[in-house]
């Protein structure tokens, strides 16, 4: 089954393209630890899931590249063809000359009812190039106009036209400190909108990314390429061919479908927040060795403890105590509680992985059985030359603190009405917000009374 | 997508002619193929001169003949006429000028009301058959001195005209205040009578003054011929300089400091340009650097303001360069935006400069500046991969902060002198279309955007109050 990646303004391409650098890399690379027919049938449903092969020998990415103006989409094309071992179509992108202006509702209002036609030909072309679609990538921004605001219009056209198909939405979280100054209200109004067309939210938080590239991969002078590279890498561990049902029944043939099932029970949470462990600097590798419990142990303690990455994890922070039902205000401080999550395992040994510790009652909300809260998937070849490597997509409270903060920082610019003129003038006006608050502030009451 | 100039008055165009000689210079540093590419295109066309000068534009291939995309407008000719006979001939055609002879007298009536009126055909006309060829017009600028007659007067008086017409485009002004010792007498009548027009039809102004440019000038002379640093520093680095670029005659004293605004202009325009990691485009700028639609006086900077020849860049370099942003030395206006109040702050890195370094000196640099309650984090960023020429790094800080006001205080004090004797009044009366309620108005104008100004500043250091969030029934 095959996935159709929408890549959308500067950063849907810049990380797409190194998404899908990572996918070939990964497939075409000779570290899976297994045999050559396993590894031969990792390759295939690689190739099946995300790229098409054409004519000429190079396969073409399942992709759509859409941007409001035309250097990052141009530089993606030539940076792909000059790989060798993969491309874009020449005729699967968008762009136009001016830019969104990181505006919101100028990429939502205008942009998108004027490129529309153009853009859904594009994405219809490309599903109907796949024997069977699993589904819709799109990969965003929330911080800026295109990514946002035709993002957003983008995913609801998606919804329209396809309604019975997968959409994931892989959204990255600015910094904190800024990298757009209207990002908050972009964020705000993105995300109410997502809630309404998506199945689910894959979120990725530069600040956190930043962190690993600095403390775990000790890049000196780390770039947007560098950031891109870790959440290529990230998202690769959970895209690329797993097992999900039991024993090696082949690769799963319906991967959206099979994480949204595991992760998204309830349509009032669709937050999915990523872990992945052990990272570390390429040069290390050769050095280190991992045993399944130490990285599960981690894991599960970055879990519990919301930790960003594996260094620097609160130890302390435990689950509540088994036994009769506890009010949620009585819960241990700091303690992240999920509602699903969903590990998938790739490497040595990986069948011989005990789990117990992640289907513990106590790390859940109340109202979902253990057994369906938690999900595993274990695949042998091993990814991107990791001899184990761990992902975790879990479904709690780990962006709860993010999203209250981004919310929190758009009312107070709202509420002094600063860069209002600046959104009206394009149609969105007050009541809109309103409403986006309103939706998000649900999204987080809800979490927060997990 | 393309930027199209306006350079109006003498002032304007002597800035412009830097501003096209320098960007030359850029792209030629960076095209070394000769291609005429996305980049040259915001500023210039690609002409087939085969078939004379109205020859068919190329889009694509090698590099005919460059034209900037502009529009040179004054009311008397010597500036103009010694662009037209100087290198930069080729660059320009007749059908971009717009040209008197007796000039505006230092009187904004003369150029808003008269020649606004007399050339209004003219420049729209020339105005449509230059967006003509443009594929996508994204943003005016115009270039002008607020003191004098033709760029104050005719200059806002364009400003008007391309609003009504191309409502959609962003109108970016470079305006070139008068100091005190201006020795244009009326400078005060005219810099106020054009701030009205600023005021109401300008998306962003970027407010220059001479003693600044002039300062900057002076450090940097002092510099070189200290004798400790002279041999070393790279001639074209210099932010002043013309090296390497087709202007051949010896600098005018004027040139040095028109340098810094032309540079200002590519800097502002590199990441719409170039390739970067964080592109920062101008219809950004606008969106980012104004929270309210009058605020919209952005007080800019530009370092370093020189490279030495034999560096390997360390990362302390990297940072001095950060804090330079904020210095009062080297603000292009007699302002010190680090004890004022930031409203918003956006920096514009050039160069081998990667996310790491942004943040890094963000962190180092907030705890010492003040921003408003509402935006605690309100920093804009790019992140454009091509450096200026002779740089490896540069950085563009552009702030709307409250320290423009002192600069507004001035203008409206040194009108008050003049109005209140009614000093030179009746130049500006005798003029058709001009009446007292001309300059009431203009005044009042300017003393509003100091009173929003003011109550900004009475929140500075003020407790941080957030307001309360909407509440969910549980």
């Amino acid at each position: 089954m095959s996935i159709v990646t929408v890549q959308l303004g500067q950063c849907g391409n810049q990380i797409g393209h190194e998404v899908f650098s990572a996918l070939c890399s990964d497939s075409c690379g000779t570290h899976g630890l297994c045999s050559k027919n396993e590894n031969q049938s990792y390759q295939d449903c690689c190739k099946e899931r995300f790229f098409c092969e054409e004519q000429s020998a190079v396969p073409a990415a399942r992709a759509v590249l859409v941007d409001m103006e035309p250097k990052v989409i141009s530089q993606a094309l030539s940076m792909a063809a000059s790989s060798g071992h993969w491309r874009y179509s020449s005729h699967s992108h968008f762009c136009q000359k001016q830019g969104s202006g990181n505006n919101w509702a100028n990429g939502y209002c205008v942009h998108g009812p004027r490129h529309k036609e153009a853009i859904m030909e594009l994405v219809q072309r490309e599903a109907e190039r796949c024997d069977r679609l699993g589904g819709f990538l799109t990969i965003m921004s929330m911080a800026g106009g295109t990514g946002s605001g035709l993002g957003a219009f983008v995913t609801q056209c998606l919804r329209d036209a396809f309604p019975t198909s997968f959409i994931l939405n892989h959204v990255i979280w600015p910094y904190g400190t800024g990298e757009v100054i209207v990002q908050n209200y972009n964020s705000v109004l993105t995300l109410s909108h997502l809630y309404h067309s998506s199945d689910a939210l894959l979120v990725h938080e530069n600040d956190v990314i930043h962190k690993i590239c600095a403390q775990l991969l000790n890049i000196k002078q780390i770039s947007f390429r560098d950031v891109n590279q870790v959440i290529a890498h990230q998202l690769g561990s959970v895209f690329q061919p797993a097992h999900t049902a039991g024993g090696g029944s082949g690769y799963s043939r319906n991967p959206l479908g099979d994480l949204l099932e595991s992760l998204v029970p309830h349509p009032e949470f669709r937050m999915l927040g990523l872990r992945n462990i052990p990272q570390m600097a390429e040069s290390s590798l050769p050095y280190s060795t991992f045993s399944w419990p130490g990285l599960l142990r981690h894991l599960r303690q970055m879990l519990i403890a919301n930790a960003q990455m594996e260094e620097g994890i609160d130890w302390q922070v435990r689950p509540p105590q088994p036994g009769s039902s506890i009010p949620c205000t009585n819960k241990p401080l700091h303690f992240n509680t999920s509602i699903a999550n969903l590990l998938i395992l790739r490497g040595k040994d990986v069948h011989s992985v005990e789990l117990g510790s992640f289907q513990d009652p106590s790390l859940y909300t109340s109202w979902l059985n253990p057994q369906d809260a938690f999900t595993a998937w274990k695949t042998p070849r091993a990814f991107n030359k990791y001899e184990k490597s761990a992902a975790l997509v879990s479904n709690s409270q780990f962006l709860l603190k993010p999203l209250d903060s981004i919310v929190g920082k758009a009312w107070n610019m709202f509420a002094s009405k600063a860069y209002l003129h600046q959104y009206t003038k394009f149609g969105i006006q007050e009541e809109d917000f309103l409403d986006c608050f309103t939706t998000l502030e649900q999204v987080i009451s809800s979490y927060t009374n997990l | 997508a393309v930027s199209l100039p306006f350079a109006v008055g003498q002032c304007g165009n002597q800035v412009g002619c830097r501003f096209w000689d320098l960007a030359l210079r850029e792209h030629a540093a960076v095209n070394k193929k000769g291609i005429y590419d996305e980049a040259l295109s915001s500023f210039f066309r690609n002409v087939d001169t085969r078939s004379g000068d109205n020859g068919p534009d190329i889009y694509r291939g090698k590099i005919c003949s460059l034209k900037a995309r502009a529009l040179l407008i004054d009311m008397e000719e010597g500036v103009v006429n010694e662009i037209l006979q100087g290198p930069l001939r080729d660059v320009f055609d007749s059908k971009q000028l717009i040209t008197d002879v007796s000039g505006s007298g230092n009187n904004w009536a003369v150029g808003h009301k008269i020649y606004g009126c007399q050339y209004r055909e003219r420049i729209m006309e020339k105005l449509r058959k230059t967006a003509e060829h443009c594929d996508c017009l994204q943003c005016f600028f115009i270039i002008h001195s607020m003191g004098g007659g033709t760029g104050s007067g005719l200059g806002t008086f364009v400003l008007n005209l391309l609003e009504e017409e191309f409502p959609e485009v962003y109108r970016f002004v470079t305006s070139v205040y008068p100091s005190g010792e201006d020795d244009v007498i009326t400078s005060p009548y005219n810099s106020v009578l054009a701030m009205k027009e600023l005021n109401e039809h300008a998306d962003c102004v970027l407010p220059i003054e001479n003693e600044s440019l002039f300062e900057i000038v002076n450090k940097i002379h002092q510099m070189i011929n200290s004798g400790k640093l002279g041999s070393a520093v790279k001639q074209n680095s210099l932010v002043t300089s013309s090296a390497g670029s087709a202007k051949t005659v010896p600098e005018k004293p004027f040139d040095a400091m028109n340098n810094i605004v032309a540079n200002l202009l590519l800097n502002l325009t590199s990441s719409a340009r170039f390739e970067g990691s964080l592109n920062m485009d101008l219809n950004e700028i606008s969106m980012n650097l104004v929270p309210f639609p009058r605020l919209h006086y952005l007080v800019s900077s530009l370092t370093p303001l020189y490279t030495l020849a034999d560096v390997n860049v360390p990362s302390r370099r990297l940072d001095q360069m950060f804090s330079d942003a904020f210095s009062r030395d080297h603000q292009l206006i007699q302002a010190d935006p680090k004890h004022s109040l930031y409203l918003a702050c956006a920096l514009l890195v050039r160069g081998n400069v990667q996310v790491s370094d942004l943040r890094r000196n963000i962190e180092r640099l907030k705890p010492s500046l003040h921003f408003v309650s509402w935006n605690q984090e309100g920093w804009k960023t790019g992140l454009c991969s091509v450096p200026p020429v002779g740089h490896s790094h540069s950085l563009l800080a552009l702030a709307n902060n409250t320290c423009v006001k002192p600069t507004f205080i001035e203008l409206k004090d040194r009108f008050m002198k003049l109005y209140k004797k009614k000093a030179h009044l009746h130049h500006y009366l005798q003029i058709d279309g001009m009446e007292q309620s001309c300059f009431s108005e203009a005044v009042s104008s300017l003393s509003d955007l100091i009173e929003e100004y003011n109550e900004l500043d009475a929140t500075k250091g003020g407790p941080r109050i957030d307001a309360s969030r909407l509440k969910i029934a549980v």
